[in-house]
């Protein structure tokens, strides 16, 4: 039994210690925002908070996360209007979406520890996280905003 | 906008934040349904895979009932074609095909209101005027809501023939509109296949040959049957030796071996202890259609060396003549210069985001399967074959696809799904790993064409031949520009069979076809000393006024809008932008036309697309905002194919199995500025998803070599410039 938590909610898992983080917050916890694209830690789909910390879930083992914080897409703001999610939706980034979580789970810890993000901050910060359908202009541009609102304390 | 599911029925958490959906709606026509207080639910029909229909086809509805957009919720309709249209979603096709009957089906139900409302009232109706989702009668001072009417007016027959609103008195239609599913996205929702779950659901993963060209010999289970959760592991067969297939039957591999258990990470790892011996597959057969066509499907493990070199030998013979305008063999032998080149293109890989999966589940009476389809129409009748069951006891439910960019058309992976979750006689999901979805794909063929210009001794051009080939398809449109601008004009072409799959990939054969030929325009203007855009417009203009031939699939003067305005918006002879390697190509093709000018820049030896300048005319723009990210995302995704996409093969084994190894384009790679400009005019809508892609590839190679002074003929061009900055 592992105790994980996600989203400030404890869950007891009785599964194999090995199992990434992804699949357990997807098959076991029903949490399905995290998204299943590589497995290989290269597009950044699954991408959750750990600790605070941008961390592919696809490559992070189950046991390894107890006792740690984590936070997916679900839990990022109560009624999805954290300044990233008021950024995307004004600037209508997704097509698929598919990818969107990720991306905004990604572009949240480079805005919570840099107010003012140059565009190379931008890059680097995105560099892992793959958007088939080509919405990297819009997801640059959203998280300018997003940056701005948090400046004006939205 | 509040927008909610046909998926809310079945264990997702769909609630909109604070809406109880009311329990009364009343429909009016297939597509509209409308509760006594005035909530308008209006049916998507086509599949979204990101092309935004949930959002945009609506509100063609919702223009013509006159409804208050606000007032308006979307929901993913049921596959029902007899209500619903052909539901298919490809080929560009959704504005087209369902921009008349939306509005028909908008002001139709918006004519019952009206009915409804004169016979309460017991006024003509004559006298009623409409205004966001109410009824008013002037002279009287009465007004209702469409809600208040909706139960009578559901009762109205629905009238044929009904007035359309004039262009000009558009609202809704030609204003950005949101996305409705916007806030499901940014929250993580359960939207798509791959989160599709019922109780009791089981997870199944095939294991396949690791070759095109091999097949299942034989297998031992005993140890993967072992491991936790797994509850069976069995070879099926996905169509029967005399299976007649329809075109979207497509096949892969046809002995399937299946593990099926609770998880997907047990089954990924049940995967592992499999042992299996593969056997050369052999020559097989498939057999198409009602009309048994036979299609051979060679054995040999093929490589990509290899298939370059059958390439050129076959580009050598001769070959099947497509069109032939004037006397091109007299005008090339009388040339005073001809220029030939040849182009090369590897198989491409869709890589949707979301791996292939689908949901199913078979019983000995019906089958529900759910999850990513662009087809639902065309895989109904397979699944009826296949299952032996009447296709009134398929339910086909649509989930939002994570991509398809044409993949998605496809069947097998539907049918894999029901036929597994038949044999285990439960609910299954089939879920495919990156590496399945990458290696075991319906791919982009491969493809070549040489082309020829002959100029005369005053350098004019006198003769065009392209002579295109492809594994196992061509990618040859013999009716299209030039075709008709230049009097002595020969296509032809030719294709070589082999066992790698291949199908629809976003504008299928125009991309590589407009990659060629935009490249090869840019040369031969250039030998003839004009200007790119300048040598297009003539040739638009002959075609236009003198044109040869026959057929030419094309409309010269649309043609030659895109290309003044991309003239005109990009500052193409404005001194100031020759700080970038300007690259220009333009393009028709799925009813729409585009032209590009990219802004190239070589940082570290690299090149990157600085910014793009792109003119669309593709009639009204339905929901400009969304067409403008579409064409961004085209724009971005052909940047990234042409630079640096592509699959090969080696002894019929895919090299790249996943992202570490098929190199997609990333955040900083892509264009900061895209800027795109419409031609402005009042025909009926056609699409975008495609027509924007295909010119990309053209421009990217044209502005690589004012960077370079070289010439790309080979894609991806990353690679050429790679080899030609070692040699």
């Amino acid at each position: 039994m592992i105790t994980l938590n996600v989203n400030n909610k404890n869950y007891n898992v009785d599964v194999d210690p090995e199992t990434p983080l992804l699949w357990v917050l997807r098959d076991t916890l029903g949490l399905a925002g995290t998204k299943y694209g590589c497995g290989i830690a290269q597009c950044g789909a699954c991408t959750v908070h750990l600790n605070g910390q941008a961390a592919r879930s696809c490559v992070t083992r189950v046991s390894s996360v107890a006792g740690k914080k984590v936070v997916t897409i679900e839990g990022l703001s109560e009624k999805g209007e954290h300044p990233l999610q008021k950024a995307w939706i004004e600037l209508d980034v997704p097509q698929c979406g598919y990818c969107q979580g990720g991306q905004i789970m990604s572009a949240a810890v480079l805005i919570r520890e840099n107010k003012n993000p140059t565009e190379k901050d931008i890059d680097n910060a995105m560099a892992g996280n793959i958007c088939r359908c080509g919405t990297y202009l819009r997801i640059r541009k959203a998280i300018q905003l997003a940056a701005e609102i948090q400046r004006k304390g939205g | 906008m509040i927008s909610f599911s046909a998926l809310a029925k079945l264990n997702l958490d769909d609630k909109v934040s604070g809406l109880d959906l009311p329990d009364q709606w009343y429909e009016l026509t297939g597509y509209i349904k409308i509760t006594p207080d005035n909530i308008i639910k209006i049916l998507n029909p086509n599949p979204e895979f990101g092309q935004n229909v949930m959002t945009s086809l609506p509100m063609i509805v919702a223009e013509e009932l006159e409804a208050d957009w606000k007032q308006v919720v979307v929901e993913m309709g049921p596959h029902d074609s007899v209500k619903l249209g052909p539901q298919f979603t490809g080929g560009s096709n959704s504005m087209r095909m369902y921009w008349k009957p939306l509005r028909e089906a908008g002001a139709a139900a918006r004519n019952m209101l009206m009915e409804a409302a004169a016979q309460t009232w017991s006024v003509p109706v004559e006298e009623l005027t409409t205004k966001s989702g109410k009824i008013y009668h002037e002279k009287s001072g009465k007004s209702g809501t469409y809600g208040s009417f909706a139960s009578k007016a559901s009762s109205i027959p629905i009238p044929k023939g009904v007035k359309l609103k004039d262009v000009k008195d558009f609202k809704v239609v030609r204003s950005s509109k949101k996305n409705v599913e916007g806030l499901k996205i940014v929250t993580g929702k359960p939207l798509f296949g791959l989160d599709y779950k019922v109780e009791g659901m089981l997870i199944a993963m095939i294991e396949h040959p690791p070759a095109f060209g091999m097949k299942l010999k034989s297998f031992d289970a005993s140890e993967a049957l072992k491991m936790p959760g797994i509850k069976d592991v069995f070879s099926q067969k996905l169509y029967e030796d005399d299976f007649e297939q329809g075109g979207f039957d497509t096949r892969t591999f046809n002995d399937l071996l299946v593990v099926v258990g609770n998880t997907t990470w047990e089954v990924m790892k049940a995967r592992k202890k499999l042992k299996v011996q593969w056997e050369p597959a052999g020559e097989t057969k498939n057999i198409m259609g009602t009309q048994k066509r036979e299609v051979i499907v060679p054995g040999e493990l093929e490589s990509t060396s290899t298939q370059l070199e059958k390439m050129k030998e076959y580009a050598k013979k001769p070959a099947q003549q497509l069109r032939k305008d004037g006397d091109p063999e007299t005008a090339f032998k009388n040339a005073a210069k001809i220029i030939e080149r040849t182009y090369n293109a590897p198989f491409l890989a869709h890589n949707c985001m979301e791996p292939m999966n689908f949901f199913a589940h078979v019983t000995d009476e019906k089958a529900l399967v759910a999850g990513p389809l662009q087809a639902p129409g065309w895989s109904e009748p397979t699944l009826a074959k296949l299952l032996n069951l009447p296709a009134d006891k398929i339910e086909i439910q649509m989930t939002r696809m994570g991509g398809g960019f044409g993949v998605r058309a496809y069947g097998h992976y539907i049918y894999e799904a029901a036929l597994i979750s038949k044999k285990v006689k439960a609910p299954v999901k089939l879920v495919y790993s990156r590496e399945d979805d990458m290696t075991y794909g319906i791919y982009r063929p491969m493809y070549t064409a040489t082309y020829r210009a002959a100029l005369d001794a005053n350098k004019n051009l006198i003769a065009f031949h392209v002579k295109g080939g492809g594994i196992p398809e061509h990618a040859v449109h013999a009716n299209r520009f030039p075709a008709g601008a230049i009097d002595n004009y020969l296509a032809e072409s030719w294709q070589i069979p082999s066992n790698i799959t291949i199908g629809a990939f976003r504008a299928p054969r125009s991309n590589f076809a407009a990659a060629a030929e935009q490249s090869f325009l840019d040369e031969v203007a250039e030998a003839m000393g004009k200007d790119p855009i300048d040598l297009r417009l003539e040739l638009l203009k002959r075609a236009k006024e003198n044109p040869v031939g026959k057929n030419n699939d094309y409309n010269a003067d649309r043609y030659a809008e895109v290309l003044k305005l991309v003239k005109e918006k990009s500052g193409w002879n404005n001194p100031e932008n020759k700080k970038y390697s300007r690259g220009v190509a333009a393009y028709f093709c799925h009813n729409s036309y585009a032209a590009h000018v990219v802004d190239m820049i070589m940082r570290d030896g690299q090149p990157y697309v600085e910014r793009v300048t792109s003119a669309v005319d593709c009639g009204i723009v339905i929901n400009p905002d969304a067409a403008i990210n579409m064409i961004q995302g085209a724009v971005v995704d052909g940047i990234g194919n042409a630079l640096y996409g592509g699959l090969t093969h080696k002894d019929g084994a895919a090299e790249q199995n996943n992202f570490h190894r098929y190199r997609m384009i990333r955040f900083h790679e892509a264009p900061k500025k895209i800027d795109v400009h419409f031609v402005k005019n009042d025909l009926d809508p056609t699409g975008l998803g495609e027509p924007p892609f295909p010119p990309v590839f053209g421009a990217v190679a044209n502005a690589l070599y004012k960077n370079t002074g070289t010439r790309f003929y080979e894609q991806p061009y990353i690679l050429q410039l790679n080899k030609t900055s070692r040699a």
